[in-house]
């Protein structure tokens, strides 16, 4: 087995342990914590597959500000444990197999574009670059409105949370 | 030695790692040492006196005290958290200086770059990445502590690194737009050379981003803790702040990661805006390669004429191994052959040395901020200027590119 394999599956161990601790513990600072665990075993798969700029972004964004927000928030409201009430309950028979019939629905279309993909590759299809500087010309020539546009959401909602903030004192 | 050349990468690496974190902590004791001098000589005190001589063995005995004392965990204190606080902070604090180039690259060991650990294409993301993480072991350790004083203290760390964190990364963008590189090596190889009129200026970013570096510097002390900006753990207020429940070396782990991020941050003003290790002299002037020697032996001169007037036995003998060790060394930087390997580092370590004694001055000079004024400086002021240098940055480039 070579290197790469190897942190790959330790990598995919721990975001999947972690998205389940996530989920099953009952204090909200453990559940913040294992969602970061989550994000930074992401982190390192992508820079499995040669994305290093998007996985010191997902650091840097999720890891390093949104998930610090999180944790700022549970420390300001000093959440207790988790209750359970009777629609958590309901929740959990419902859930479960809903949740197993998206996984493998994802599984499905992964493994479709999966072999898409190795057929196109074998067809002398071009690999994707993806160095900084590619993904910058790729983010600013063609998908600008794309990304100019969730620019303007991000602006829109953050205008928005201040209008709530204030009306509320 | 068929292992040695087959994993050549592994080896070389490990050996880095080892010597880095030797030659790092060393320095770290040896920080708080200088911090205490130099603190101590503002203050018109001596600092540490007794303990060896010139104190230069108090570090020693504070790391055995740390050792030595009882390990105290809070009964009401989430366990886990608790213990995992200073390691996070410790180990984020030291994987860092894995990503900074102590020399240039060209000095090679089984085709391996000697001067730095983790060469990667994007080190200065990783490196932003790796210290926007560091907040949690201060948060967390606030917060595990169960305590009101430490959760005070996590939630204004928290607080004030976010706030502190956006003007720090922003005020490092005009350098990467002038230098159109993530790497380390990449930025400090676009600082070489002077400027055409003035051909004794070197062609550093501090010059053109004056603006850029003073936002830098001031958000750099904010995100280690430092006085003017140490809310966190204001003794005054709040006890020892985040970590006042802790005890014995989980405390000197704390201690030591706030330090190792002092370092982080200087060298990374000297990569972004000092020329790394680029020599400030241009290099006609070959008697520079003579300079780290003669320093060094000039600091052993004087180390013998102190182990000369010395009067105690114990601090005698400390000052005669300081001098031979100057000298020594001194004279090894001299020989030929090791001469011009040893100037890059040489001249990343003098810059680095000033900005930490930059960093100590501002501790022996300014008052705190209060926690409002704080949070305005950094929105309503550093935020501002930092993305106004930016854009202005942007605009000069574009037109000078057409």
């Amino acid at each position: 087995m070579s290197l790469p394999l190897i942190v790959f599956f330790i990598c995919a161990l721990i975001a999947v342990v972690g998205a389940i601790l996530l989920i099953v513990s009952r204090e909200p600072i453990h559940s913040a914590l294992s969602l970061i665990l989550v994000m930074m075993a992401l982190a390192v798969l992508y820079l499995l597959l040669g994305a290093e700029f998007i996985a010191a972004v997902q650091i840097i964004v999720y890891a390093g500000a949104i998930m610090v927000l999180f944790v700022f928030v549970i420390m300001v409201l000093n959440a207790g444990e988790e209750e359970r009430t009777n629609w958590s309950r309901i929740a959990k028979f419902a859930g479960l197999p809903l949740g197993f019939f998206l996984l493998m629905w994802m599984a499905h279309w992964m493994a479709d574009a999966a072999i898409g993909r190795t057929v196109a590759n074998s067809g002398g299809g071009t690999t994707v670059a993806f160095s900084t500087v590619e993904l910058s010309k790729l983010l600013f020539t063609k998908y600008l409105f794309p990304f100019e546009a969730t620019s303007i959401l991000i602006l829109i909602a953050i205008l928005g949370a201040l209008v709530l903030a204030k009306r509320e004192n | 030695m068929e292992f040695v050349t087959q994993h050549a990468v592994l080896v070389v690496s490990l050996v880095k790692i080892a010597v880095l974190l030797f030659v790092v902590m060393t320095a770290l004791a040896y920080l708080t040492w200088f911090e205490r001098k130099v603190v101590a000589r503002i203050q018109s005190r001596w600092g540490p006196y007794y303990v060896g001589a010139h104190g230069l063995l108090q570090p020693l005995a504070d790391g055995l005290k740390f050792l030595f004392k009882e390990d105290v965990t809070p009964p009401a204190a989430d366990k886990l958290l608790y213990v995992m606080a200073p390691f996070l902070a410790l180990a984020l604090a030291l994987t860092a200086l894995a990503l900074i180039p102590f020399g240039p690259p060209s000095v090679q060991v089984l085709g391996q770059s000697v001067f730095i650990v983790a060469n990667s294409n994007i080190g200065l993301l990783f490196l932003f990445a790796i210290t926007s993480i560091g907040v949690y072991g201060v948060a967390l350790a606030g917060w595990s502590s169960n305590s009101k004083y430490p959760l005070l203290g996590g939630l204004r760390s928290s607080a004030q690194m976010i706030s502190y964190e956006v003007s720090l990364t922003l005020s490092v963008v005009g350098v990467l737009l002038l230098a159109g590189s993530f790497s380390f090596n990449g930025i400090i190889a676009s600082q070489a050379g002077y400027y055409h009129h003035a051909n004794f200026i070197p062609r550093w970013y501090v010059i053109p981003q004056i603006v850029g570096f003073l936002c830098y510097i001031t958000a750099a002390i904010a995100e280690t803790n430092r006085i003017p900006f140490d809310l966190p753990e204001a003794e005054t207020e709040l006890v020892a702040g985040f970590h006042t429940e802790y005890s014995s070396f989980k405390f000197a782990m704390f201690f030591m990661a706030e330090y190792a991020n002092m370092i982080t941050v200087s060298c990374l003003a000297t990569i972004l805006f000092f020329g790394g290790w680029l020599s400030p002299f241009p290099d006609t002037w070959t008697w520079q390669l003579y300079l780290p020697g003669a320093l060094l032996i000039l600091t052993g001169i004087y180390c013998g004429y102190d182990t000369v007037r010395e009067m105690r036995g114990i601090a005698q003998l400390q000052f005669a191994v300081v001098t031979l060790l100057a000298l020594g060394i001194g004279v090894i930087c001299l020989i030929p052959a090791v001469m011009p390997v040893i100037q890059g580092l040489f001249w990343f370590v003098a810059k680095v040395v000033c900005f930490l004694f930059f960093y100590v001055w501002i501790r022996g000079t300014l008052p705190r901020f209060r926690y409002d004024q704080l949070m305005s400086f950094g929105w309503k002021l550093l935020l501002p200027v930092s993305l106004a240098n930016l854009v202005a940055t942007a605009f000069v480039l574009a037109v000078r590119h057409g």
